[in-house]
This record gives structure tokens, C-alpha cells and sequence, in this order.
């Protein structure tokens, strides 16, 4: 793993479940591409995600906005598509398709407002998520949860501190997110007391299943 | 009344006046040398600590003795060790009010006694981290504050879930107030990755109180003020834990 890469080596370090918090995240980016099928990476995602290391507060504003239209149109779609979805896993589904196309509105003024040009929607792919209500709450669980430590990992590197107010409103909401799903998934609600921060090129590797030219 | 006891420190109070106090800085970085205390958040500090002042005369990078460099002290803000303090008052706060949940006996529902005991550890480790970051940037960590639950735990467990779950909604509140306050990265990174945490808390438990989304009160529900989140200031979460301090 290349842990100098993290802001925060040793939060990542800590084990989930005998694991290492990268390493589950990475495997949870494998195992969809094994389940799925393996996914190209189009012109578009490398451009979505091109800056190593950061360059400037409107890209990483841009990444954020790219992980919000994926994570809308997860909602948007499985609200169409999931089999069986009702209850209380509909009603909260609701809900985060709001949210997140707020955050995608908000975002886009956000870069436009900077001088910034806002990224397009990426295309997306979410192979057979909406199969049923428990393949689509397991997927919404890893977008949630890579969402807050993601936002977690570019928070510290934004310099303009009004983005850095405003990724936090956002990632509060990321967070009470993941909870809600993984309280609909009978899991736990946090990995422990810390949530983990991620770099742009770990929630790349995380999406990028999901994200087509 | 005492209702000074969680004022906030500024300018002029005691813990302002510690945290500026270099003697006593130096002697808990001093302190913090020692210890073995393996949180997250010590960890972190320490290893961010590698003060940027000292010349990098070849490859110097990997030095993990504790050396309490003074380049160290300097570089900790003084309004970074009051934020650490207020959130670790607020930490105290609530692993104390889990504690005194738990030993009540009064959560008889087994899942609700099992996600009181496991945000209550959250909880502490967070004051365990929050603690030694203080001590790391040569503050003196605060006191845990008396806290007075009584009549909470006394209204069984709907109360007592009530109150959790707006405490919860206060904590992440709290958090988000200072972020934009925070001088150090670091400190900024780990005070990221607990408010995350306090929000998820947040919407577990005004999910398990029966709240919905959005409630009447800024302080309930699973997602209050809809798809962005709004910062407390100090001040004002001061005031609305006042009635749980002793």
C-alpha cells in the first residue's frame, strides 16, 4: 500500500476486522470488479481525477462534484430500478438522491463561482446493484462510506477556507449517510472511533468500477 | 449558579492563559515523550510533529525518537490546544453520559444497550486521543467536567434516547463549527475524521429514538437541516450543554 501517500498513514494503518483499512476499501474496489466484471477507465475519469496530489481547490472541488453525480445517479437510478425496494430502505433512498443532487448543485455554482469549470456528469455503470434491496443498500454502504473519507482526505488540503466550511456541511452529511444505510444493512455504524481518510487515487481506484467513459 | 465552568476559553481565562504558558507546554511535551499511549490521534501528532524549521540534513525524515523540539511547540497554535480542550470537554461529556447509561440498567432493549456501549467506547477513545493531542501540542488537557444525567437516566429509556440523539446532533455541530478554525492540517485531519463519526452517531440514534429526517428542533433527526449541515459556535453549544453540567 502506498501509505505515504496519506494524509493520515496511521489512521489508515488501523485494522478493521484483521485488515487494514486501505486494504479493505481496495478489496472492496476488487471484489466489485471481480463480481462486475473488470471496467475501463475512460478519458473522462482520468480527467475527472487527473491532479496527483492535489492541484487547486477547484479540482479538488471537481473530484468531489465527480463522486456526487456518482453517487445521485446511484440513487436516481435505484429508486427506478431496484427490485423490490420499499420501506424504510425506500424512503431513506429518497432522501439521499436529494441530498446528493443538492450537493451537485451546490458544487457546480461552487466551481463556477471560483472561475472554475464544473466537470459534466460522469457515465456510470452499476452492473447488476439494483438486482434487490440488499444489493443496492450494499453498494449505497461503500459510496457513503468512500464519500466521507474522501472528503476527509481532501478537507485539510483545500485553501480557500469557505470550501473547506462548506466540504464540511457536506461530509457531515456523507457521514450520517453511511450510517443510515449500514443501519438498514444491520452492520455497524462506524469502523471504529476514527473514520478513515482516503487520497484522490484510492477513491479513484474505488469508483473507478463504476464509472464509464 | 455555576455556570462559568465550560466557558469558553479566550483571552484572559485560566486555560488561555496555560495554553500559552511555555513552562508548562514544555513540561507535558516532556511528558508525552513517555507515555506508550498508542491512540490514533497521539500517533498521528507525533509523527506530523517533524517540526519543518530543523534543517533536513540528509534524510533525517525517519526519526521517531520523541525529541521535544521547542520547533515543535512553536508550530502548535495556541487556538488549535483551546479547540483540542473544547472537544475533548465535549468527548468527556458524552463517554461519561454512556457510561452512567449503561450502569443505570436502565436500557433493557438489547440492541440499544449494545449501540450505547459501542458509541460509549467511541466516545472514550476519543477523549483518550483527543487528551494526548493536548498534552502533544503542550496544552494542558482539561478537566473532565462534572456532569449531572440524573434526571435523564431517571425518564427511562425514551429520554434517555432523546437525549442521546441530540447530544449526538450537537457533537457533530460542534465539530463543524471549529473546522474552518483549525491552524494545523493535522489537527484538522483528525478533527475531520471524529466529526464524521459524531454524524454518524447522530443519524443512528435519532434513528433508533423513532426521529425522523428533519424534526422541529435544529437538534433532531437523523438529518436535520436537510443536505448541508449546520455549524454550531461555541457559545452555543456551551449553552445547550449547560443543563448536563454539575
Amino acid at each position: 500500500m502506498p501509505n505515504q501517500n496519506l494524509a493520515v498513514p496511521e489512521l489508515a494503518a488501523i485494522q478493521i476486522d484483521g485488515m487494514t483499512r486501505s486494504s479493505f476499501l481496495m478489496k472492496s474496489a476488487l471484489a466489485a470488479g471481480a463480481v462486475y466484471g473488470t471496467a475501463t477507465v475512460g478519458p473522462f475519469v482520468k480527467q475527472a481525477f487527473a491532479q496527483e496530489g492535489g492541484g487547486g481547490d477547484v479540482d479538488i472541488l471537481n473530484f468531489a462534484l465527480t463522486l456526487e453525480y456518482l453517487e445521485a445517479a446511484y440513487y436516481d437510478m435505484g429508486l427506478k430500478e431496484t427490485k423490490g425496494l420499499k420501506g424504510d430502505a425506500k424512503a431513506v433512498a429518497e432522501q439521499l438522491a436529494k441530498d446528493e443532487n443538492e450537493h451537485v448543485e451546490f458544487l457546480t455554482s461552487a466551481i463556477s463561482d471560483a472561475g472554475g469549470e464544473p466537470v459534466k456528469a460522469p457515465g456510470v455503470q452499476f452492473m447488476d446493484a439494483f438486482a434487490s434491496q440488499d444489493s443496492f443498500l450494499k453498494l449505497a454502504q461503500t459510496f457513503e462510506d468512500t464519500g466521507v473519507s474522501a472528503y476527509n482526505g481532501a478537507g485539510p488540503q483545500l485553501q480557500n477556507k469557505d470550501f473547506l466550511a462548506a466540504a464540511g456541511t457536506i461530509v457531515q452529511i456523507e457521514g450520517r449517510h453511511a450510517a443510515l444505510i449500514r443501519f438498514l444493512n444491520g452492520v455497524d455504524i462506524t469502523e471504529g472511533a476514527f473514520d478513515k481518510t482516503l487520497e484522490m487515487e484510492e477513491v479513484l481506484t474505488a469508483v473507478q468500477p463504476f464509472i464509464k467513459a | 449558579m455555576e455556570e462559568t465552568r465550560l466557558e469558553a476559553p479566550r483571552e484572559g481565562t485560566a486555560l488561555g492563559e496555560i495554553s500559552r504558558d511555555e513552562t508548562s507546554r514544555k513540561r507535558f511535551l516532556k511528558l508525552v515523550g513517555g507515555t506508550g499511549a498508542a491512540s490514533a490521534l497521539a500517533i498521528l501528532v507525533a509523527a506530523c510533529g517533524d517540526d519543518e524549521e530543523s534543517s533536513t540534513t540528509g534524510g533525517s525524515g525517519g526519526s521517531s525518537t520523541q525529541e521535544t523540539s521547542t520547533g515543535q511547540s512553536t508550530k502548535a497554535d495556541n487556538g488549535d490546544v483551546e479547540i483540542v480542550n473544547y472537544a475533548l470537554t465535549l468527548e468527556y461529556l458524552e463517554a461519561d453520559f454512556y457510561q452512567q447509561v449503561l450502569d443505570s440498567g436502565e436500557i433493557t432493549d438489547k440492541a440499544i444497550a449494545e449501540a450505547a456501549k459501542k458509541i460509549g467506547m467511541n466516545e472514550q477513545e476519543h477523549v483518550d486521543a483527543l487528551k494526548a493531542t493536548v498534552e502533544q501540542l503542550g496544552g494542558t488537557p482539561v478537566e473532565a467536567p462534572a456532569t449531572k444525567f440524573e434526571d435523564v437516566i431517571a425518564g427511562g429509556p425514551k429520554m434517555i434516547l432523546a437525549t442521546a440523539a441530540q447530544v449526538e446532533n450537537l457533537g457533530a455541530a460542534a465539530y463543524l463549527g471549529q473546522a474552518a478554525l483549525i491552524k494545523s492540517p493535522e489537527i484538522l485531519a483528525a478533527a475531520l475524521s471524529i466529526h464524521t463519526v459524531e454524524a454518524r452517531h447522530a443519524a443512528a440514534l435519532n434513528q433508533l429514538a423513532g426521529n425522523k429526517f428533519q424534526g422541529n428542533d435544529p437538534l433532531v433527526g437523523s438529518i436535520p437541516d436537510g443536505a448541508f449541515a449546520k455549524p454550531m459556535t461555541m457559545e452555543q453549544v456551551l449553552k445547550k450543554v449547560q443543563p448536563f453540567l454539575a
